[in-house]
């Protein structure tokens, strides 16, 4: 086996409002080993991000990790004081947001905001520092890497410009990469570079990468494993051949079957009736069971705990007391 | 970012010549010039002597464009009271408005970003509250109010500062400053807070409002993903943002500081070109305010252009946009 660079066990994040606590996470566990892949996918609102800032440290107010624990290569992260756990944003845990065209500061060039990462981290000097930059952008992909440094932000194209935040990420070499969701603002055909030259970057240095998208296409071509997450919860996580061919969980199932094939069938695309439960009225139980057809009574009772079933895991009551073999 | 200037320079003087035909009219629109000047027993023969010695009696775009080019070599004609040339009294007050306004922007402008930063940065300290309050206060007093408000109490009830006048002056060319003396720096106190405290209310306002919403962006976010320090990104990457329309807004109220200076003037009796102003609209002296009122625009126009200057020099998305536009 592996070793493991994160691990996170039973994590809960609440949101203080005025109609009382909402928890957008509840009870998410997972591993992450190094060089691996982990895809995690969802609807909006599923708690994809909200996990991503929880492993980063970056649950603002009136967000709060309620409960569970993180842990990054074997040392727990989530109960550091601030200052430790912002010596690890950067260094050890890197993190690529959605937008590109908002994520880099338009007053600043580029290079200096590589620069300014790399020195925050790494005891460099000025000229070194701006060395290591310069093969950080032709690392990720930036032609004429040593003029582009002294360009602005507003100089480069959406696609060069998320190259420059994935340069940002890995400049510290971190263990971990969090990717939120980092080809949905570019065009199609962007982000298979995009998300070709994140599968390399993992490969190349061994770093461990959680991708948070809703793009199964992405998922399916990137991830050694898929966690499938629904109102807050892990709904199956394996790997990604098995869960992509071979869903357990009723709402994995009809996320693969609202997948459209290239192979031509004119069948219709299956649809999951209704809609995720708002944080404020998730329902008793399994809260996928409004929406299951498979639903029976203890779904609408008792909450699911992950069952293992071969390589996947499974939050589903109809997987318990069923012998492994029938199941599928 | 040549053809920028130029081009803005051009619109400048645009507006200047707009204002200059402002100006002139003034003079019409107040009565017959040669009322002001003559006595009431002047004789009609005697009055058209006087009219065409003042070229009163050539056609009015003729009288114009001597006035313009008059101005726009500092010429404004002779004053009504003083029989002096106008541009001599202004010389004269020019740098006691010039440095009023000048520390008055300079107050507003350092503790306005300071306490807006510190109230953005700690949202709910007893401190904020207080700065809030002072704010309101800065907002809704009327200056003169404020300016009595002071002499009564640093001036009358403690005796620590004089409550009129510029105190000793020293002269540098034809320059006269109050900084370089004790008493001249006294006497500028209490006139710079009272000129200064709507400017810094206003720029305190301002750069909380657009620090906190400079700090909700998602590159402040990813700045605080890669780990910087706190203090990099509060005062590096959200400061320098924040900043750009606070220039703008600095850079406006610099002109309404200089033309708000004329209450204060009044209050402190400060002997500059708002208090000169004050003296002509009580005796109808036309010349003095038309060219308080060309060389005000002039100020504005000037703080307009070197404001957009500044832009391009902090932001570096507009040195693109301007080169292409041109």
């Amino acid at each position: 086996m592996t070793e493991t660079i994160l691990s996170v066990r039973n994590l809960q994040v609440e949101f203080a409002s005025r109609r009382g606590t909402l928890r957008a996470i509840d009870g998410v566990s997972f591993d992450i080993a190094k060089g691996e892949v982990l895809g995690v996918v969802g609807e909006s609102g599923a708690g994809k991000s909200v996990t991503g800032l929880a492993v980063i440290g970056l649950i603002d107010p009136p967000g709060r990790i309620a409960g569970g624990e993180i842990h990054l290569a074997g040392s727990r992260i989530d109960n550091l004081p601030p200052e430790e756990m912002r010596r690890i944003r950067g260094k050890r845990i890197g993190m690529i947001f959605q937008d590109p065209l908002t994520s880099l500061n338009p007053l600043y060039r580029v290079g200096d905001q590589i620069i300014e990462t790399i020195r925050t981290h790494l005891n460099l000097s000025e000229t070194a520092a701006r060395r290591r930059a310069i093969d950080l952008l032709a690392e990720v992909g930036i032609p004429a890497p040593e003029k582009r440094i002294d360009g602005y932000p507003h100089e480069f194209s959406g696609g060069m410009r998320q190259r420059v935040v994935i340069a940002l990420a890995i400049c510290a070499e971190p263990e971990l990469i969090i990717a939120d969701e980092p080809t949905t603002a570019l065009d199609v055909s962007v982000q298979a570079q995009i998300i070709s030259l994140i599968k390399r970057l993992g490969r190349d240095h061994g770093t461990a990468v959680m991708l948070v998208t809703h793009d199964m296409g992405v998922i399916a071509e990137t991830s050694d494993r898929v966690a499938v997450m629904y109102a807050g919860r892990v709904a199956e996580i394996g790997p990604v051949q098995d869960v992509v061919r071979n869903p357990l969980h009723p709402y994995a199932k009809g996320l693969m079957g609202a997948i459209p094939t290239l192979a031509g069938d004119d069948k219709r695309l299956q649809q999951i009736p209704g809609s995720m439960p708002r944080l404020s009225a998730i329902p008793r139980g399994c809260s996928f069971n409004p929406r299951c057809a498979f639903a029976f009574d203890r779904c609408r009772v008792e909450r699911p705990e992950p069952l293992p079933r071969g390589a996947q895991s499974v939050a589903c009551h109809l997987y318990d007391s069923v012998p492994a073999e029938s199941a599928a | 970012m040549l053809a920028f200037t130029l081009r803005r320079a051009v619109q400048a003087i645009g507006v200047m010549f707009a204002v200059g035909i402002i100006a002139f009219s003034m003079f019409r629109f107040a009565g017959d010039p040669v009322n002001q000047i003559v006595s009431i027993d002047t004789s009609a023969a005697e009055r058209e002597i006087v009219r065409k010695s003042l070229g009163l009696d050539d056609p009015v775009p003729v009288q114009f464009a001597r006035y313009f080019a008059d101005a726009a070599q500092f010429k404004f004609g002779v004053s009504y009271q003083f029989r002096q040339p106008v541009s001599t009294l202004l010389m004269e007050r020019m740098p006691a408005t010039l440095e009023l306004a000048i520390c008055a922007t300079v107050f507003a402008m350092v503790f306005g970003i300071l306490m807006g930063v510190y109230s953005a940065l700690r949202r709910d300290t007893m401190l904020t509250k207080l700065f809030q309050a002072v704010s309101l206060i800065g907002i809704s007093l009327p200056t003169f109010l404020i300016g009595i408000l002071l002499i009564y109490l640093f001036a009358v009830t403690l005796g620590w500062l004089p409550s009129f006048g510029r105190g000793e002056v020293v002269k540098l060319g034809w320059w006269s400053t109050g900084l370089l003396t004790l008493s001249g720096l006294k006497a500028l106190i209490m006139p710079s807070i009272t000129l200064g405290l709507f400017q810094m209310t206003l720029i305190m306002r301002l750069v909380r409002a657009e620090m906190l919403e400079v700090l909700r962006t998602d590159y402040i976010r990813f700045a605080r993903a890669r780990g910087l320090t706190t203090r990099a990104i509060h005062f590096g990457h959200a400061l320098k943002n924040t900043l750009i329309p606070v220039i703008t807004v600095a850079g406006l109220q610099f002109g309404s500081v200089i033309a708000f200076s004329i209450i204060t003037e009044t209050v402190f009796q400060w002997p500059g070109m708002g208090l000169l102003f004050v003296q002509a609209v009580q005796n109808v002296d036309i010349p003095i305010m038309a060219a308080y009122l060309l060389m005000v625009s002039l100020i504005f126009v000037t703080i307009n252009l070197v404001v957009d200057i500044l832009y391009t020099v902090v932001d570096p998305r507009l040195r693109a946009t301007v080169g292409r536009a041109i």
